[in-house]
């Protein structure tokens, strides 16, 4: 498999707090590559550095040969690398297929006047957005809720409706920083089965999460961070076996 | 005469009265997040009910001392501004504290065009005069600067003000509450904090505040007018912003700051430019200062710069 | 025939009534209210053009700008210059309008590019001082070299002129004699129908989606892939396109202007206007223009009213109405937060409720 995502002693700080120091990996191609480390370890700091809403204070970040580093958030998203928030981050008042067409606005490029004189152009790039945007909801589940204000939408719904937001920028690399958080059993098994289903076809994916369970079934590397820095990285076997990942974890639920 | 040293002056007695207008503006929006647009209006209120006070002691009791005239206008516009202070508030922004953003930035237009009409219909639209000859009248060499006593008295009074003021917050319970209810009003609130009560104290704190600074502004110029507070007010208001809207300190630098730029500024601008452009510019001084500094430091002087988290 | 056609049908018959209707008003307004009432419908339809562009800025992006109104100046100012005798200009009016548009839009970006970084409030108060700032260079340009005339202001402005057919004088068409402010009233309607329908093909577009997000989470908007510098320039620049143009449209109605119809309280009614009605709401924000350009005028009348119930006049009307006006304000906000009519997320979130 070759290298997707090559990260290079990537540190970022805030006044004090050193939340990422020199961390480095590679993501490949076509895996589920898995990001943990206990509360506070500086995971959604490095998902944030990654994809530009933090300037990350050294490294380097490359993305399919393309260098992210201190791009501007847009620029790596339509490099294809799309993300989804820890806290969901959803346009509120919008409706769900709204927030997935905004999704797609470096997939397509009506400007003002395109919209003003109704362009042909326009107006089938405004159906076929509007389609792919009806699409991509049944994938995620949530079909039904089109015409829902993203804020009327159940938590689970919420967090596929952000993941169908991300793909709709059909990137290379999607990001996802804890999307089972807050769902039940039925729900995760959906959303794992999404996961594997967009491997299949291609996608590579990046995984936060605290359900050890799923990560370790799902994930085929990890790395462990923990006070920002890497502590450990491997198959899932390797890393629950690594005694420093079980002092991190104060041998919890890792090893079990 | 040092057209510096005076300038300097003046710019501080004029910032004076913009710090303590402008901790009322960043006393509230500290809590609430709020732009009490009316609170200009307000600083206008305690001059014009200073003045009818002054006024009418003035008539009735012309022998009485001048100072304890004034004493006592100041008396009176200090409880009715923190009344009005606290009306404002009851009426127009607590009814809307979870309502959409604007909301309340409409109501505070409203009332501030209300107290301004109220104020004409009262008073009339012609220029007030303050009986200046109630003051002493001294006058004194400073660095070759002149400076009255009522100048001395507006500085005094102001540092002693605000001395006050940050004891009141930095020590008081009031003031943790206040600044409890600051950073988190709902936790505050579970802790046991009336957050209405806090809220009500900080609009009344900052009324008063105006009030005083209302009557220091018309003695200083030696008038009075029922417009006079919508440019004060927005003045102040940058001044605070300029410091960092939220934080006392800030409030205080900001004011003085923009007090003594201004009057620098006024003395200086036809110097600066050749000519070309006179000190009727003063104005915008304020202005010109707030976004360089915002466009340089989005957070105003003293503001923390806080990373906006992802 | 399907029921569609005849809904569609229907739709036709609505929007012809409607602008049989509109078309009336002038006679009407004129007949009932007298002709000072026709110079008002004829205001109230340049703030309908303020109002919608101050909209796009605020109700759609969610930049709070409290300078609208240096655009409004800015246009008003193009046309004062390019069409009177103080330079001694006088060119067409498809010369100016667009000039003053242009003129107006370089200043939106100009304006807005220091702003970029600021938030909220933080933006209001800036965008507050270029308002103050460019009324304050308009009243002090007179000296040393005379652009604007200072305080006194520009007079003798050219009305608009349409190839030869002057807006400015009563004119005979199809055998009606109509007045200057009622030709100038179907001119206004026109630019008016023509922003409302920019407004809506934005509204429903992928720029129009890009600014509601941005509002809704600038963050967020940018990590899906929106150019928020851009985006945001964009809004700006449309917004003062459109101030541009209602103040060159405005100093030719006027046939004068002076610093003073450009302060900052003017800048306060346009975002009032838009609050009140509901922001991000096009009809809203068209009712709320009305409004609050009508409700001052209408107060006007409460010397009658005084002398009616009280056989003799207390308060000068035209001192009570700005009193009455800001109870108004903060009355109707008290009573709708959200605005007269909300946009069209509210209602569809206030039509979920209830199913
Ligand atoms: N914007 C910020 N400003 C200041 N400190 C921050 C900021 N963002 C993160 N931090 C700090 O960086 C450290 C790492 O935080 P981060 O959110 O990345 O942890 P995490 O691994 O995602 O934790 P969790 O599992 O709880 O989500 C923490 O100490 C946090 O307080
Ligand atoms: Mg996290």
């Amino acid at each position: 498999m070759s290298d997707l995502l090559q990260v290079t002693t990537v540190s970022k700080h805030f006044g004090g707090i050193k939340a990422l120091t020199d961390v480095s990996f590679t993501v490949r191609k076509g895996e589920i590559f898995g990001v943990i480390g206990p509360n506070g370890a500086g995971k959604t700091t490095l998902f944030n550095a990654l994809t530009g809403l933090y300037q990350p204070d050294t490294g380097a970040i490359d993305l399919a040969g393309v260098s992210l580093y201190r791009r501007k958030p847009h620029e790596i998203l339509k490099a294809g690398f799309a993300r989804t928030f820890q806290n969901i981050r959803l346009f509120h008042n919008m409706t769900a297929q709204e927030n997935v067409m905004v999704g797609r606005h470096t997939r397509t490029t009506s400007g003002v006047l395109a919209a003003l004189l109704h362009t042909q152009h326009n107006r089938r790039e405004e159906r076929d957005c509007a389609a792919f945007a009806q699409q991509l909801l049944d994938r995620v589940g949530i079909g039904q809720h089109t015409h829902t204000l993203a804020k009327n939408l159940s938590y689970g719904d919420q967090r596929r409706l952000e993941i169908a937001r991300a793909l709709a920028s059909e990137p290379k690399l999607l990001a996802l920083d804890e999307p089972a958080a807050g769902m039940n059993p039925n729900e995760k098994n959906a959303l794992r089965d999404l996961m594997v289903s967009l491997r299949e076809e291609g996608l590579t994916l990046m995984l936060i999460e605290h359900d050890v369970k799923l990560v370790m079934g799902i994930c085929d590397r990890l790395v462990v961070l923990d006070y920002g820095e890497k502590i450990a990285e491997g198959t899932p076997d390797i890393v629950r076996h690594d005694p420093k990942v079980i002092a991190a974890y104060l041998g919890g639920e890792v090893a079990a | 005469m040092d057209i510096f040293a005076q300038q300097l002056v003046n710019g501080l007695v004029l910032g004076s009265v913009y710090a303590l207008v402008a901790l009322g503006y960043t006393l509230v929006y500290g809590i609430l997040e709020l732009i009490n647009f009316a609170h200009g209006e307000t600083t206008m209120m305690g001059s014009m009910i200073a003045l009818a006070v002054i006024g009418a002691l003035f008539g009735v009791a012309p022998d009485l001392p001048g100072i304890l005239i004034v004493l006592a206008g100041l008396l009176v516009a200090i409880p009715a501004c923190m009344l009005l202070g606290y009306s404002i508030e009851r009426v127009a922004y607590r009814p809307l504290r979870h309502a959409p953003r604007l909301a309340p930035l409409i109501t505070a237009i409203g009332m501030s065009i209300v107290l301004q009409n109220v104020a004409m219909l009262i008073w009339g639209k012609q220029y007030i005069a303050f009986p200046t000859t109630l003051l002493p009248q001294g006058r004194h060499d400073v660095f070759g600067a002149s400076i009255t006593d009522v100048q001395i008295a507006i500085l005094v009074l102001t540092v002693t003000i605000m001395a006050g003021l940050v004891t009141l917050v930095n020590r008081t319970r009031l003031g943790r509450a206040m600044r409890a209810t600051a950073q988190a009003p709902a936790v505050a609130q579970l802790m046991g904090v009336n957050v209405n009560r806090v809220i009500s104290a900080t609009f009344v704190i900052g009324a008063a505040l105006a009030a005083i600074a209302g009557v220091m502004v018309s003695a200083n110029y030696g008038q009075a007018h029922y417009y006079m507070g919508f440019l004060l007010g927005l003045k102040a208001f940058s001044a605070a912003v300029l410091g960092g809207i939220g934080n006392l300190a800030g409030a205080m630098l900001g004011g003085l700051l923009l007090g003594v730029i201004e009057a620098l500024g006024a003395g200086y601008i036809g110097d600066l430019t050749g000519g070309f452009l006179g000190s009727n510019y003063q104005d915008i001084f304020a202005f010109l200062v707030l976004i360089l500094v915002l466009t340089l430091k989005p957070s105003g002087l003293l503001g923390s710069r806080s990373v906006e988290r992802a | 025939m399907n029921v569609l056609e005849i809904l569609r049908g229907k739709a036709w018959l609505t929007a012809g009534l409607l602008l049989v209707g509109l078309i009336l008003l002038p006679f009407l307004v004129e007949a009932s209210l007298g002709k000072s009432w026709l110079r008002i419908i004829d205001f109230a339809l340049l703030y309908i053009m303020l109002a919608l562009g101050l909209n796009i800025v605020v109700g759609y992006a969610g930049l709070l700008d409290l300078g609208y109104v240096a655009f409004y100046a800015v246009g008003a100012y193009c046309w004062a210059l390019l069409a009177s005798p103080h330079f001694g200009l006088n060119l067409p009016f498809w010369v100016i309008l667009p000039v003053g548009a242009a003129v107006a839009a370089l200043f939106g970006v100009l304006l807005g590019t220091p702003t970029l970084r600021l938030r909220g409030d933080y933006l209001a108060i800036v965008t507050l001082g270029f308002g103050e700032i460019i009324r304050i260079f308009i009243n002090n340009l007179n000296a040393p070299v005379n652009i604007t005339n200072g305080p006194q202001g520009i007079t003798s402005i050219e009305p608009i002129s349409i190839g030869g057919f002057s807006l400015g004088k009563t004119q005979e068409v199809l055998g009606l004699t109509l007045s200057s402010p009622h030709l100038y009233y179907y001119l206004f309607l026109l630019c008016v129908a023509l922003v409302v329908f920019v407004c809506m093909r934005l509204e429903n577009s992928r720029i129009g989606r890009a600014w509601v997000a941005i509002r809704e989470d600038e963050m967020a908007a940018a990590a899906a892939g929106i150019n928020t510098r851009n985006i945001k320039l964009l809004a700006f620049a449309m917004g003062a396109t459109f101030g541009g143009l209602s103040g060159g449209l405005f100093a030719s109605f006027q046939g004068f202007v002076s610093p003073e119809s450009f302060n900052l309280m003017e800048s306060i009614m346009i975002l009032s206007m838009i609050v009140l009605g509901g922001m991000g709401n096009i009809v809203g924000v068209i009712v709320g223009a009305i409004l609050v350009t009508v409700i001052p005028e209408a107060l006007r009348y409460t010397g009658d009213l005084q002398q009616a119930v009280f056989g003799k006049v207390f308060v000068d009307p035209a001192d009570l109405r700005m009193l009455l006006f800001g109870m108004a304000l903060v009355l109707m906000m008290l009573l709708r937060p959200s605005g007269l009519l909300p946009s069209k997320q509210r209602r569809q979130e206030l039509a979920e409720d209830a199913a």
